[in-house]
């Protein structure tokens, strides 16, 4: 018999850039943030997700506060590290081997298009290195695939940018108009530079405890972690986010994103039709369409009716990105996968104020990135 | 002018005159590129070397307009996907670099392009031109 897993604290550093602030000062912001939200300050074992950050980052941030002593792992799998992060703390607690188990993300992210040891020099130097361009390819697939538009693309963008002005841990809380996106200057067709989200640096912090565990949060405030899945790619996929030299012809293997989506939604035994919020990888406009597609929330083919029909506005059937996403907030990509659980947990305790989704009861936060690394997080109250 | 060096391959084994060079799984009868020791998709090492078609159609295609980490030639430039008829898509260069003058399954054909590399030399690489 496993135990069920709450989410009983939840903290963050905004996103932004803060030359000043140590990735390790990050990371000390959103635990101590998490620890208090929790009402409780001990923990058995910590995981801490990060890409960029080093050798024992997360051992860093917890000795800047004397909190060592305990098991502390540090996960790197790209954009889902804070996923992954959650995904192994959670299967700790659902085995019985701890109550309560600390779950953190950092990330200070370099300038510009992220440079990654992840390619090799030659294909830098060919100019096959070019991760926007990847991101272009997949978008033009889905605008022949998928009846999306330019406009379908400008459209996320408004929309997210419209609810980042409502979250004050967001870097962009300004609204722009769809004339703007498109006249922001081309960076690889059909993606214009106001449809890519920026890197940057902040930080998450999320505490599970067991169900029935003593101490923590009051049971109002307590959210059930129903799922944290983690899938890689099959390969075959030349477009895939392991961002392969090539691929084969005919019909592709189901993306990460997918396998991962099927396994959450077996393991939270919920259906795509349930959730009431989602948080999607948004790196840029089409990711997110897409993301619709494959996550299975929207059928194949109807993502650019989706987006022209406004399903996924805050007034629509169901919000995405109702933080703003990563095009408001900016991504750093250890603390990313646990800001989108930062803001679920907010939907259902239905203290997320003029961003709130009414009623909220079944959230599902998405990832997907190098690797590829494809996670999806389910979270009920 | 007569001392100067032939530019190298940017990297070795990946084309040669001839075209690309990839990799056929005698195991599993599927193409890869670049080639490997090893099958990409089920592991085999009964894997031959084999150049692939000089001509293909496109698949997918933009154009890079900043220049990516590590690239020191001129932008904007072509980049997609061929597909060739050993059954494998391959991300390319692509020698038009306005994506308007490109459409989805027009014949395309291998070249080799000469780049300014990092340290200051010249290198070649592959890419695909539009073949009408």
């Amino acid at each position: 018999m496993t135990r069920d897993v709450m989410v009983t604290g939840v903290g963050l550093h905004p996103f932004g850039r803060f030359p000043d602030a140590t990735v390790t000062d990050l990371g000390v912001a959103a635990v101590r943030a998490a620890l208090r939200d929790a009402d409780d300050p001990s923990f058995d074992a910590a995981f801490c997700g990060t890409a960029y950050a080093g050798v024992a980052a997360g051992h860093k941030v917890l000795a800047a506060i004397g909190l060592t002593g305990v098991p502390i792992i540090d996960v790197e799998a790209g954009c889902a590290s804070g996923a992954a992060a959650l995904m192994l703390a959670a299967g700790t607690i659902r085995s019985g081997q701890h109550d309560t188990v600390l779950v953190f993300g950092i990330e200070k992210m370099p300038r510009g298009i992220i440079r990654s040891s992840f390619f090799e020099p030659w294909r830098e130097e060919a100019g096959l290195a070019a991760t926007p361009a990847y991101f272009a390819l997949r978008a033009q697939r889905l605008m022949r695939e998928s009846g999306v538009t330019k406009d379908d693309l400008a459209r996320v963008v408004v929309k997210n940018r419209r609810h980042g002005v409502h979250n004050p841990d967001a870097m962009f809380r300004k609204e722009v108009t769809a004339e703007e996106v498109l006249a922001s200057r081309v960076v690889c067709e059909p993606l214009h530079l106001w449809m890519l989200c920026s890197p940057n640096e902040g930080a998450t912090a999320v505490v599970l405890r067991a169900a029935g565990a003593p101490g923590g949060t009051s049971s109002a405030d307590a959210v059930r972690l129903r799922a944290a899945a983690l899938r890689s790619h099959l390969p075959g996929s030349v477009l895939d986010e392991g961002t392969p030299l090539s691929g084969l012809t005919g019909a592709d293997p189901p993306p990460a994103t997918t396998l991962s989506a099927r396994d959450a939604f077996e393991e939270a035994a919920v259906d795509p039709r349930d959730v009431d919020v989602a948080e999607v990888q948004d790196t840029d406009a089409a990711r997110e369409l897409l993301s619709y597609e494959e996550l299975g929330l929207c059928p194949q083919g109807d993502a650019g009716s989706w987006a022209t029909d406004g399903v996924t506005t805050m007034a629509g059937r169901l919000p995405v990105n109702p933080s703003g996403g990563l095009l408001s907030k900016g991504e750093p990509l250890g603390a990313s996968a646990l800001g989108q659980v930062h803001e679920l947990v907010a939907q259902l305790r239905g203290g997320a104020g003029p961003r709130q989704v009414d009623g909220a009861r079944v959230a599902l936060a998405h990832t997907v990135g190098r690797g590829a690394n494809a996670s999806v997080v389910i979270l009920s109250r | 002018m007569g001392a100067e060096r032939q530019p190298a391959p940017v990297r070795a084994d990946l084309f040669s005159g001839d075209g690309l060079v990839g990799g056929r799984c005698h195991a599993c009868d599927r193409h890869h590129f670049p080639a490997g020791a090893l099958c990409p998709y089920c592991g085999a090492d009964q894997v031959e070397r084999v150049t692939l078609s000089r001509t293909g159609t496109l698949w997918a295609w933009t154009a890079v307009t900043a220049a990516p980490p590590g690239y020191r030639g001129s932008v904007p430039y072509g980049f997609g996907v061929v597909e060739l008829r050993e059954g494998i898509r391959v991300v390319t260069r692509l020698t038009e670099p306005d994506p308007a003058r490109l459409s989805h399954g027009e014949p395309v054909r291998f070249e080799i392009t000469t780049l300014p590399a990092d340290d200051g030399t010249t290198v070649t690489t592959y890419a695909f031109a539009p073949a009408p």
